[in-house]
Protein backbone atom coordinates (compact mmCIF):
# COMPACT_ATOMS: atom_id res chain seq x y z
CA UNK A 1 0.00 0.00 0.00
CA UNK A 2 2.69 2.48 1.04
CA UNK A 3 4.70 1.67 -2.03
CA UNK A 4 1.68 2.22 -4.22
CA UNK A 5 0.97 5.66 -2.79
CA UNK A 6 4.61 6.58 -3.09
CA UNK A 7 4.66 5.40 -6.67
CA UNK A 8 1.52 7.38 -7.37
CA UNK A 9 3.17 10.48 -5.96
CA UNK A 10 6.42 9.75 -7.72
CA UNK A 11 8.52 9.99 -4.62
CA UNK A 12 10.98 7.91 -2.67
CA UNK A 13 11.19 9.66 0.66
CA UNK A 14 8.78 12.10 2.19
CA UNK A 15 9.75 15.74 2.00
CA UNK A 16 9.25 17.92 5.09
CA UNK A 17 6.97 20.98 5.10
CA UNK A 18 7.12 21.95 1.44
CA UNK A 19 6.51 25.67 0.84
CA UNK A 20 3.62 26.63 -1.42
CA UNK A 21 5.82 27.78 -4.33
CA UNK A 22 7.65 24.46 -4.21
CA UNK A 23 4.39 22.56 -4.38
CA UNK A 24 3.31 24.61 -7.36
CA UNK A 25 6.64 24.04 -9.07
CA UNK A 26 6.47 20.30 -8.51
CA UNK A 27 2.87 20.30 -9.68
CA UNK A 28 3.94 22.00 -12.88
CA UNK A 29 6.86 19.72 -13.55
CA UNK A 30 5.18 16.43 -12.70
CA UNK A 31 2.38 14.95 -14.71
CA UNK A 32 -0.74 15.91 -12.80
CA UNK A 33 -2.38 13.06 -10.89
CA UNK A 34 -5.42 11.73 -12.75
CA UNK A 35 -8.35 11.71 -10.38
CA UNK A 36 -11.70 10.05 -10.86
CA UNK A 37 -14.89 10.50 -8.89
CA UNK A 38 -17.49 7.77 -8.65
CA UNK A 39 -20.87 8.57 -7.13
CA UNK A 40 -22.71 5.58 -5.74
CA UNK A 41 -25.47 5.65 -3.09
CA UNK A 42 -24.94 8.83 -1.14
CA UNK A 43 -26.29 12.35 -0.93
CA UNK A 44 -23.45 14.23 -2.71
CA UNK A 45 -22.63 15.93 0.61
CA UNK A 46 -19.05 14.70 0.55
CA UNK A 47 -18.13 16.31 -2.77
CA UNK A 48 -20.02 19.44 -1.67
CA UNK A 49 -17.84 19.56 1.41
CA UNK A 50 -14.77 19.33 -0.82
CA UNK A 51 -16.04 22.26 -2.85
CA UNK A 52 -16.24 24.37 0.30
CA UNK A 53 -12.47 24.75 0.18
CA UNK A 54 -12.89 27.92 -1.85
CA UNK A 55 -9.37 29.16 -1.23
CA UNK A 56 -7.58 26.15 -2.73
CA UNK A 57 -10.21 24.80 -5.10
CA UNK A 58 -9.38 26.80 -8.22
CA UNK A 59 -5.66 26.13 -7.88
CA UNK A 60 -6.30 22.48 -7.14
CA UNK A 61 -8.57 21.85 -10.09
CA UNK A 62 -6.69 23.92 -12.65
CA UNK A 63 -3.07 23.26 -11.81
CA UNK A 64 -2.68 20.34 -9.48
CA UNK A 65 -4.94 17.51 -10.57
CA UNK A 66 -6.74 16.33 -13.68
CA UNK A 67 -10.31 15.24 -13.11
CA UNK A 68 -10.59 12.52 -15.74
CA UNK A 69 -13.82 10.81 -14.76
CA UNK A 70 -17.01 11.65 -12.89
CA UNK A 71 -20.65 12.40 -13.49
CA UNK A 72 -21.08 16.17 -13.93
CA UNK A 73 -17.31 16.68 -13.58
CA UNK A 74 -15.91 15.20 -16.79
CA UNK A 75 -17.55 14.69 -20.14
CA UNK A 76 -16.61 11.05 -20.69
CA UNK A 77 -18.53 7.78 -20.93
CA UNK A 78 -15.70 5.27 -20.79
CA UNK A 79 -13.86 5.02 -17.50
CA UNK A 80 -10.17 5.80 -18.18
CA UNK A 81 -7.11 4.64 -16.22
CA UNK A 82 -6.83 6.76 -13.05
CA UNK A 83 -4.16 7.33 -10.41
CA UNK A 84 -6.77 7.75 -7.71
CA UNK A 85 -10.52 7.42 -7.51
CA UNK A 86 -12.72 8.98 -4.86
CA UNK A 87 -15.78 6.85 -4.27
CA UNK A 88 -18.71 8.56 -2.60
CA UNK A 89 -21.67 6.54 -1.37
CA UNK A 90 -22.21 2.93 -0.39
CA UNK A 91 -22.79 0.28 -3.01
CA UNK A 92 -26.21 -1.25 -3.60
CA UNK A 93 -25.92 -4.97 -4.17
CA UNK A 94 -29.12 -5.07 -6.24
CA UNK A 95 -27.92 -2.29 -8.54
CA UNK A 96 -25.93 -3.99 -11.26
CA UNK A 97 -24.64 -0.69 -12.59
CA UNK A 98 -23.20 0.40 -9.21
CA UNK A 99 -21.48 -2.92 -8.63
CA UNK A 100 -19.99 -2.86 -12.13
CA UNK A 101 -18.80 0.75 -11.83
CA UNK A 102 -17.14 0.08 -8.48
CA UNK A 103 -15.38 -3.05 -9.73
CA UNK A 104 -14.24 -1.21 -12.84
CA UNK A 105 -12.96 1.67 -10.71
CA UNK A 106 -10.91 -0.78 -8.65
CA UNK A 107 -9.39 -2.20 -11.83
CA UNK A 108 -8.62 1.13 -13.42
CA UNK A 109 -7.45 3.16 -10.42
CA UNK A 110 -4.14 2.88 -8.61
CA UNK A 111 -5.75 3.92 -5.35
CA UNK A 112 -9.33 3.61 -4.20
CA UNK A 113 -10.43 6.09 -1.53
CA UNK A 114 -13.65 5.57 0.41
CA UNK A 115 -14.70 9.20 0.45
CA UNK A 116 -17.19 9.96 3.21
CA UNK A 117 -18.90 7.64 5.66
CA UNK A 118 -21.38 6.07 3.20
CA UNK A 119 -18.49 4.62 1.22
CA UNK A 120 -16.41 3.91 4.32
CA UNK A 121 -18.93 2.45 6.79
CA UNK A 122 -22.24 2.38 4.94
CA UNK A 123 -23.42 5.20 7.21
CA UNK A 124 -27.19 5.82 7.18
CA UNK A 125 -27.72 3.58 4.14
CA UNK A 126 -27.09 0.73 6.62
CA UNK A 127 -30.69 1.23 7.70
CA UNK A 128 -32.10 0.43 4.27
CA UNK A 129 -34.47 -2.54 4.13
CA UNK A 130 -35.78 -2.01 0.60
CA UNK A 131 -39.46 -1.78 -0.24
CA UNK A 132 -39.28 1.85 -1.36
CA UNK A 133 -40.26 3.47 -4.66
CA UNK A 134 -39.04 3.59 -7.36
CA UNK A 135 -36.94 0.47 -6.76
CA UNK A 136 -38.42 -1.68 -3.99
CA UNK A 137 -35.76 -4.29 -4.75
CA UNK A 138 -32.90 -1.93 -3.81
CA UNK A 139 -32.44 -3.26 -0.33
CA UNK A 140 -28.80 -3.98 0.50
CA UNK A 141 -26.29 -1.14 0.78
CA UNK A 142 -22.78 -1.95 1.97
CA UNK A 143 -19.47 -0.12 2.40
CA UNK A 144 -17.40 -0.37 -0.74
CA UNK A 145 -14.72 -2.34 1.11
CA UNK A 146 -17.18 -5.26 1.22
CA UNK A 147 -16.73 -5.65 -2.55
CA UNK A 148 -13.32 -4.21 -3.44
CA UNK A 149 -10.01 -3.55 -1.72
CA UNK A 150 -9.98 -0.01 -0.34
CA UNK A 151 -6.66 1.77 0.16
CA UNK A 152 -7.77 4.55 2.43
CA UNK A 153 -10.89 5.99 4.00
CA UNK A 154 -11.97 9.51 4.88
CA UNK A 155 -15.01 9.04 7.12
CA UNK A 156 -17.41 11.85 7.96
CA UNK A 157 -21.02 12.69 7.23
CA UNK A 158 -19.73 14.63 5.49
CA UNK A 159 -15.96 14.79 6.06
CA UNK A 160 -15.12 18.38 7.00
CA UNK A 161 -13.74 20.70 4.33
CA UNK A 162 -10.58 20.93 6.45
CA UNK A 163 -9.83 17.20 6.56
CA UNK A 164 -10.28 17.08 2.78
CA UNK A 165 -7.88 20.01 2.32
CA UNK A 166 -5.38 18.49 4.75
CA UNK A 167 -5.56 15.17 2.92
CA UNK A 168 -5.01 16.82 -0.45
CA UNK A 169 -1.98 18.69 0.90
CA UNK A 170 -0.62 15.48 2.45
CA UNK A 171 -1.06 13.60 -0.82
CA UNK A 172 0.70 16.33 -2.78
CA UNK A 173 3.52 16.51 -0.24
CA UNK A 174 3.80 12.74 -0.03
CA UNK A 175 3.23 13.01 3.71
CA UNK A 176 2.65 9.34 4.49
CA UNK A 177 2.64 9.89 8.25
CA UNK A 178 -0.43 12.07 7.96
CA UNK A 179 -2.21 9.58 5.70
CA UNK A 180 -1.48 6.52 7.85
CA UNK A 181 -4.63 6.80 10.04
CA UNK A 182 -6.75 6.93 6.87
CA UNK A 183 -5.03 3.83 5.56
CA UNK A 184 -5.83 2.15 8.89
CA UNK A 185 -9.43 3.37 8.81
CA UNK A 186 -10.02 1.55 5.52
CA UNK A 187 -10.65 -1.49 7.71
CA UNK A 188 -13.24 0.23 9.91
CA UNK A 189 -16.42 -0.66 8.06
CA UNK A 190 -18.88 -1.62 10.79
CA UNK A 191 -19.41 1.62 12.69
CA UNK A 192 -22.04 2.67 15.19
CA UNK A 193 -22.40 5.04 18.11
CA UNK A 194 -22.42 1.96 20.32
CA UNK A 195 -18.73 1.49 19.44
CA UNK A 196 -18.09 3.99 22.23
CA UNK A 197 -19.63 1.60 24.72
CA UNK A 198 -18.02 -1.55 23.27
CA UNK A 199 -14.59 -0.24 22.34
CA UNK A 200 -14.02 2.56 24.86
CA UNK A 201 -16.18 2.33 27.98
CA UNK A 202 -16.21 -1.49 28.12
CA UNK A 203 -12.44 -1.49 27.57
CA UNK A 204 -11.78 0.77 30.59
CA UNK A 205 -10.59 3.60 28.37
CA UNK A 206 -13.26 6.32 28.61
CA UNK A 207 -12.23 9.47 30.46
CA UNK A 208 -15.44 11.45 29.94
CA UNK A 209 -13.81 14.25 27.93
CA UNK A 210 -16.84 14.80 25.68
CA UNK A 211 -14.98 14.72 22.35
CA UNK A 212 -17.34 12.07 20.94
CA UNK A 213 -20.44 14.10 21.77
CA UNK A 214 -18.81 17.21 20.31
CA UNK A 215 -17.90 15.35 17.11
CA UNK A 216 -21.27 13.63 16.55
CA UNK A 217 -22.75 15.18 13.44
CA UNK A 218 -26.34 14.27 14.22
CA UNK A 219 -26.47 15.09 17.96
CA UNK A 220 -27.06 11.45 18.75
CA UNK A 221 -24.69 11.66 21.73
CA UNK A 222 -24.98 13.40 25.05
CA UNK A 223 -22.83 13.00 28.14
CA UNK A 224 -24.44 11.53 31.23
CA UNK A 225 -22.40 11.17 34.42
CA UNK A 226 -19.25 11.57 32.38
CA UNK A 227 -20.00 8.87 29.84
CA UNK A 228 -21.42 9.04 26.31
CA UNK A 229 -25.10 8.21 26.03
CA UNK A 230 -26.40 7.27 22.60
CA UNK A 231 -29.83 8.06 21.23
CA UNK A 232 -29.70 5.26 18.71
CA UNK A 233 -32.63 6.63 16.68
CA UNK A 234 -30.44 9.60 15.78
CA UNK A 235 -27.26 7.63 15.03
CA UNK A 236 -26.39 7.35 11.32
CA UNK A 237 -23.53 4.90 11.89
CA UNK A 238 -20.94 7.23 10.38
CA UNK A 239 -18.27 6.26 12.91
CA UNK A 240 -17.11 9.80 13.60
CA UNK A 241 -17.55 9.60 17.38
CA UNK A 242 -15.16 6.67 17.63
CA UNK A 243 -12.79 8.07 15.01
CA UNK A 244 -12.42 11.36 16.94
CA UNK A 245 -12.18 9.74 20.41
CA UNK A 246 -8.70 10.37 21.83
CA UNK A 247 -8.73 6.80 23.15
CA UNK A 248 -9.35 5.05 19.80
CA UNK A 249 -6.04 5.98 18.15
CA UNK A 250 -3.54 8.59 19.17
CA UNK A 251 -1.54 10.62 16.60
CA UNK A 252 0.95 12.01 19.14
CA UNK A 253 3.74 12.95 16.75
CA UNK A 254 1.51 14.77 14.31
CA UNK A 255 -0.11 16.78 17.08
CA UNK A 256 3.25 17.88 18.47
CA UNK A 257 4.39 18.84 15.00
CA UNK A 258 1.20 20.84 14.39
CA UNK A 259 1.62 22.66 17.71
CA UNK A 260 5.32 23.32 17.20
CA UNK A 261 6.19 21.35 20.35
CA UNK B 1 10.72 14.95 29.33
CA UNK B 2 8.05 14.27 31.93
CA UNK B 3 6.90 17.90 32.07
CA UNK B 4 6.36 18.18 28.32
CA UNK B 5 7.85 20.73 25.95
CA UNK B 6 7.65 24.27 27.30
CA UNK B 7 9.07 27.70 26.73
CA UNK B 8 9.08 28.89 30.31
CA UNK B 9 7.96 27.79 33.75
CA UNK B 10 7.20 30.30 36.51
CA UNK B 11 5.32 30.60 39.77
CA UNK B 12 2.42 33.01 39.36
CA UNK B 13 -0.85 34.29 40.73
CA UNK B 14 -3.66 36.63 39.84
CA UNK B 15 -3.22 40.14 41.25
CA UNK B 16 -7.00 40.51 41.58
CA UNK B 17 -8.00 40.20 45.25
CA UNK B 18 -11.45 38.87 44.33
CA UNK B 19 -9.98 36.11 42.16
CA UNK B 20 -7.42 35.24 44.85
CA UNK B 21 -10.26 34.78 47.32
CA UNK B 22 -12.32 32.34 45.24
CA UNK B 23 -9.69 30.63 43.10
CA UNK B 24 -8.28 27.16 43.74
CA UNK B 25 -4.66 28.30 43.93
CA UNK B 26 -3.18 31.24 42.04
CA UNK B 27 -6.32 31.90 39.97
CA UNK B 28 -4.33 31.66 36.75
CA UNK B 29 -7.14 30.20 34.62
CA UNK B 30 -9.66 32.80 35.80
CA UNK B 31 -7.18 35.67 35.40
CA UNK B 32 -6.10 34.57 31.92
CA UNK B 33 -9.65 34.19 30.64
CA UNK B 34 -10.82 37.50 32.16
CA UNK B 35 -7.84 39.22 30.58
CA UNK B 36 -8.31 37.50 27.21
CA UNK B 37 -12.02 38.44 27.21
CA UNK B 38 -11.25 42.03 28.13
CA UNK B 39 -8.64 42.31 25.36
CA UNK B 40 -10.91 40.46 22.89
CA UNK B 41 -8.29 37.74 22.37
CA UNK B 42 -11.19 35.36 22.93
CA UNK B 43 -14.90 36.08 22.73
CA UNK B 44 -15.90 33.36 25.14
CA UNK B 45 -14.55 30.44 27.13
CA UNK B 46 -15.87 26.97 27.83
CA UNK B 47 -15.52 26.39 31.56
CA UNK B 48 -16.76 23.92 34.18
CA UNK B 49 -19.66 25.92 35.60
CA UNK B 50 -21.95 25.13 38.50
CA UNK B 51 -24.50 22.40 37.73
CA UNK B 52 -27.89 21.50 39.17
CA UNK B 53 -26.40 19.30 41.90
CA UNK B 54 -23.82 20.59 44.31
CA UNK B 55 -20.31 19.88 43.02
CA UNK B 56 -21.57 18.26 39.83
CA UNK B 57 -20.26 20.73 37.24
CA UNK B 58 -21.76 21.38 33.80
CA UNK B 59 -19.76 22.72 30.87
CA UNK B 60 -20.81 26.28 30.13
CA UNK B 61 -19.88 29.09 27.77
CA UNK B 62 -18.71 32.12 29.75
CA UNK B 63 -18.72 35.44 27.94
CA UNK B 64 -18.20 37.84 30.86
CA UNK B 65 -15.77 38.07 33.76
CA UNK B 66 -18.64 37.36 36.16
CA UNK B 67 -19.43 34.10 34.38
CA UNK B 68 -15.74 33.12 34.44
CA UNK B 69 -15.57 33.77 38.19
CA UNK B 70 -18.77 31.80 38.81
CA UNK B 71 -16.87 28.77 37.49
CA UNK B 72 -13.65 29.36 39.47
CA UNK B 73 -12.19 26.53 41.51
CA UNK B 74 -11.39 22.90 40.81
CA UNK B 75 -14.09 20.25 40.51
CA UNK B 76 -12.93 16.70 41.04
CA UNK B 77 -15.46 15.05 38.75
CA UNK B 78 -16.44 15.06 35.07
CA UNK B 79 -17.23 18.18 33.13
CA UNK B 80 -17.12 17.19 29.45
CA UNK B 81 -15.97 20.62 28.31
CA UNK B 82 -14.92 19.46 24.85
CA UNK B 83 -18.57 18.76 24.04
CA UNK B 84 -19.39 22.44 24.57
CA UNK B 85 -16.79 23.76 22.10
CA UNK B 86 -18.99 23.06 19.10
CA UNK B 87 -21.98 24.73 20.79
CA UNK B 88 -19.80 27.74 21.61
CA UNK B 89 -19.11 28.17 17.90
CA UNK B 90 -22.42 27.08 16.37
CA UNK B 91 -24.96 28.29 18.91
CA UNK B 92 -23.15 31.19 20.54
CA UNK B 93 -21.50 32.24 17.29
CA UNK B 94 -18.05 32.63 18.83
CA UNK B 95 -15.04 33.02 16.55
CA UNK B 96 -12.25 32.77 19.13
CA UNK B 97 -12.92 30.27 21.88
CA UNK B 98 -10.91 29.61 25.01
CA UNK B 99 -11.31 26.55 27.18
CA UNK B 100 -9.98 25.04 30.35
CA UNK B 101 -9.09 21.39 29.93
CA UNK B 102 -7.56 18.54 31.87
CA UNK B 103 -4.87 16.61 29.96
CA UNK B 104 -7.23 14.05 28.38
CA UNK B 105 -9.56 16.80 27.20
CA UNK B 106 -6.59 18.63 25.72
CA UNK B 107 -5.77 15.42 23.87
CA UNK B 108 -9.31 15.22 22.44
CA UNK B 109 -9.14 18.84 21.31
CA UNK B 110 -5.70 18.51 19.74
CA UNK B 111 -6.57 15.30 17.90
CA UNK B 112 -9.66 17.03 16.51
CA UNK B 113 -7.50 19.95 15.33
CA UNK B 114 -4.96 17.73 13.58
CA UNK B 115 -7.57 15.30 12.19
CA UNK B 116 -10.95 17.09 11.98
CA UNK B 117 -12.63 14.20 10.16
CA UNK B 118 -16.21 15.09 10.96
CA UNK B 119 -15.70 18.39 12.74
CA UNK B 120 -16.33 21.31 10.49
CA UNK B 121 -14.96 24.84 10.94
CA UNK B 122 -14.08 24.48 14.61
CA UNK B 123 -10.37 23.58 14.71
CA UNK B 124 -9.16 27.08 13.84
CA UNK B 125 -11.53 28.78 16.27
CA UNK B 126 -9.88 27.32 19.36
CA UNK B 127 -7.84 30.31 20.47
CA UNK B 128 -6.63 29.40 23.97
CA UNK B 129 -6.43 26.01 25.68
CA UNK B 130 -5.54 26.41 29.34
CA UNK B 131 -4.54 23.00 30.67
CA UNK B 132 -4.59 22.02 34.31
CA UNK B 133 -2.43 19.42 36.03
CA UNK B 134 -4.36 16.24 36.72
CA UNK B 135 -3.44 13.02 38.49
CA UNK B 136 -6.87 11.36 38.11
CA UNK B 137 -10.57 12.13 37.97
CA UNK B 138 -13.43 10.73 40.04
CA UNK B 139 -16.98 9.68 39.18
CA UNK B 140 -19.46 11.83 41.11
CA UNK B 141 -20.45 8.87 43.30
CA UNK B 142 -16.83 8.56 44.45
CA UNK B 143 -16.88 12.17 45.67
CA UNK B 144 -20.13 11.49 47.50
CA UNK B 145 -18.44 8.55 49.21
CA UNK B 146 -15.48 10.65 50.35
CA UNK B 147 -17.59 13.54 51.57
CA UNK B 148 -20.77 11.96 52.93
CA UNK B 149 -19.52 8.55 54.06
CA UNK B 150 -15.86 8.96 54.89
CA UNK B 151 -15.98 12.52 56.25
CA UNK B 152 -19.60 12.64 57.37
CA UNK B 153 -20.25 16.01 55.75
CA UNK B 154 -23.30 16.97 53.72
CA UNK B 155 -22.16 17.97 50.19
CA UNK B 156 -24.24 21.19 50.31
CA UNK B 157 -22.02 22.47 53.10
CA UNK B 158 -18.81 22.03 51.11
CA UNK B 159 -17.31 25.31 49.92
CA UNK B 160 -14.06 24.05 48.45
CA UNK B 161 -12.36 20.76 47.66
CA UNK B 162 -8.65 20.37 47.29
CA UNK B 163 -5.96 17.75 46.87
CA UNK B 164 -2.54 18.47 48.33
CA UNK B 165 0.06 17.37 50.83
CA UNK B 166 -1.05 13.77 50.44
CA UNK B 167 -4.63 14.47 51.47
CA UNK B 168 -8.08 15.12 50.04
CA UNK B 169 -9.43 18.28 51.72
CA UNK B 170 -12.91 19.65 52.18
CA UNK B 171 -13.56 23.19 53.38
CA UNK B 172 -16.90 24.10 54.94
CA UNK B 173 -17.91 27.48 56.37
CA UNK B 174 -16.42 26.65 59.76
CA UNK B 175 -14.30 23.55 59.30
CA UNK B 176 -11.47 22.04 57.27
CA UNK B 177 -11.57 18.26 57.00
CA UNK B 178 -9.34 15.78 55.25
CA UNK B 179 -8.82 12.11 54.49
CA UNK B 180 -5.49 10.58 53.44
CA UNK B 181 -5.22 10.37 49.66
CA UNK B 182 -4.76 6.61 49.87
CA UNK B 183 -8.37 6.35 51.05
CA UNK B 184 -9.41 7.71 47.65
CA UNK B 185 -7.49 5.02 45.78
CA UNK B 186 -9.69 2.61 43.91
CA UNK B 187 -12.38 5.28 43.49
CA UNK B 188 -10.79 6.99 40.47
CA UNK B 189 -12.12 6.24 36.99
CA UNK B 190 -10.38 3.43 35.18
CA UNK B 191 -9.55 5.38 32.03
CA UNK B 192 -7.13 7.56 34.04
CA UNK B 193 -4.93 4.56 34.74
CA UNK B 194 -3.42 4.54 31.25
CA UNK B 195 -2.99 8.32 31.03
CA UNK B 196 0.58 9.46 30.38
CA UNK B 197 0.02 13.17 30.86
CA UNK B 198 0.15 14.89 34.25
CA UNK B 199 0.89 18.49 33.30
CA UNK B 200 -1.30 19.02 30.19
CA UNK B 201 1.63 18.71 27.82
CA UNK B 202 -0.40 19.77 24.78
CA UNK B 203 -2.10 22.88 26.17
CA UNK B 204 -1.15 26.42 25.17
CA UNK B 205 -0.53 27.25 28.83
CA UNK B 206 -0.73 24.72 31.66
CA UNK B 207 -1.06 25.36 35.34
CA UNK B 208 -1.54 23.68 38.70
CA UNK B 209 -0.70 24.01 42.36
CA UNK B 210 2.15 21.51 42.59
CA UNK B 211 5.57 23.16 42.66
CA UNK B 212 4.46 26.53 44.03
CA UNK B 213 3.59 27.84 47.53
CA UNK B 214 -0.02 28.08 48.76
CA UNK B 215 -2.00 30.73 46.92
CA UNK B 216 0.30 30.51 43.90
CA UNK B 217 0.37 28.28 40.82
CA UNK B 218 3.06 26.78 38.65
CA UNK B 219 2.62 27.89 35.04
CA UNK B 220 4.14 26.44 31.87
CA UNK B 221 3.92 28.39 28.65
CA UNK B 222 4.10 25.91 25.79
CA UNK B 223 2.89 27.16 22.40
CA UNK B 224 3.54 30.53 20.76
CA UNK B 225 -0.10 31.47 21.31
CA UNK B 226 0.11 30.52 24.98
CA UNK B 227 3.31 32.46 25.52
CA UNK B 228 1.90 35.56 23.86
CA UNK B 229 -1.27 35.73 25.95
CA UNK B 230 0.48 34.86 29.23
CA UNK B 231 3.21 37.44 28.73
CA UNK B 232 0.64 40.08 27.80
CA UNK B 233 -1.36 39.29 30.95
CA UNK B 234 1.78 39.64 33.07
CA UNK B 235 2.71 42.90 31.36
CA UNK B 236 -0.79 44.23 31.90
CA UNK B 237 -0.37 43.49 35.61
CA UNK B 238 -3.27 41.03 35.97
CA UNK B 239 -0.85 38.21 36.76
CA UNK B 240 2.30 38.52 38.88
CA UNK B 241 5.16 36.04 38.61
CA UNK B 242 8.24 34.98 40.48
CA UNK B 243 10.93 32.44 39.62
CA UNK B 244 9.81 28.88 40.18
CA UNK B 245 11.44 26.99 43.04
CA UNK B 246 13.71 24.44 41.42
CA UNK B 247 14.20 22.54 44.66
CA UNK B 248 12.40 19.96 46.70
CA UNK B 249 9.04 21.73 46.94
CA UNK B 250 9.24 23.13 43.44
CA UNK B 251 10.15 21.47 40.16
CA UNK B 252 11.51 18.44 41.99
CA UNK B 253 8.16 17.41 43.45
CA UNK B 254 6.42 18.24 40.17
CA UNK B 255 8.89 16.09 38.23
CA UNK B 256 8.51 13.32 40.79
CA UNK B 257 4.71 13.27 40.58
CA UNK B 258 4.73 13.44 36.77
CA UNK B 259 7.20 10.56 36.64
CA UNK B 260 5.16 8.51 39.10
CA UNK B 261 1.96 8.98 37.10
CA UNK B 262 3.68 8.03 33.86
CA UNK B 263 5.48 5.02 35.32
CA UNK B 264 2.28 3.69 36.84
CA UNK B 265 0.40 4.26 33.58
CA UNK B 266 3.11 2.55 31.52
CA UNK B 267 2.91 -0.48 33.77
CA UNK B 268 -0.86 -0.60 33.33
CA UNK B 269 -0.57 -0.10 29.56
CA UNK B 270 1.87 -3.01 29.31
CA UNK B 271 -0.34 -5.13 31.57
CA UNK B 272 -3.46 -4.47 29.52
CA UNK B 273 -1.64 -5.14 26.27
CA UNK B 274 -0.39 -8.44 27.62
CA UNK B 275 -4.03 -9.39 28.23
CA UNK B 276 -4.87 -8.47 24.65
CA UNK B 277 -6.91 -5.40 25.61
CA UNK B 278 -6.86 -2.34 23.35
CA UNK B 279 -4.86 0.72 24.46
CA UNK B 280 -4.18 3.58 22.06
CA UNK B 281 -0.63 4.07 23.34
CA UNK B 282 2.56 2.19 22.51
CA UNK B 283 3.92 -0.49 24.83
CA UNK B 284 7.09 0.49 26.69
CA UNK B 285 9.10 -1.82 24.44
CA UNK B 286 7.83 0.01 21.34
CA UNK B 287 9.08 3.49 22.15
CA UNK B 288 12.36 5.28 22.74
CA UNK B 289 11.27 7.28 25.76
CA UNK B 290 9.12 4.91 27.81
CA UNK B 291 7.44 7.85 29.56
CA UNK B 292 6.49 9.80 26.42
CA UNK B 293 2.79 10.44 25.81
CA UNK B 294 2.69 8.36 22.61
Amino acid sequence: MLARIKQFLGIGAKPKEVPKEEVEKVAEEKAKPRIGYVHLSGCTGDIMSLSENYDILAELLTNMVDIVYGQTLADVWEMPEMDLVLVEGSVCLQDEHSVKELKEAREKAGLVVAFGSCAATGCFTRYSRGGQQARPDHESFVPIADLVKVDCAIPGCPPSPEIIAKTVVAVINGDMDYLQPMIDLAGYTEACGCDLQYKVVNQALCIGCGTCAMACQTRALTMTDGRPELTSARCVKCGICYVQCPRSWWPADRIKQDLGL
Amino acid sequence: MVLGTYKEVVTARSTDKEIQKIAQDGGIVSALFCYALEEKLIDGAVVAGPGKDFWKPEPMVAQTADEILAAAGTKYTFSPNVLMLKKAVRQYGLEKVGTVAIPCQTMGIRKMQSYPFGVRFLADKIALVTGIFCMENFPFASLQTFISEKMGVSPELVEKMDIGKGKFWVHTADDVLSIPLKETHGYEQSGCKVCLDYVAELADVSTGSVGSPDGWSTVFTRTDAGETVFKAAVEAGVIETKPVDTGKFGLEILTKLATQKKEKAMKEIDRRKSMGLPVPYKASSEKEDPLANV
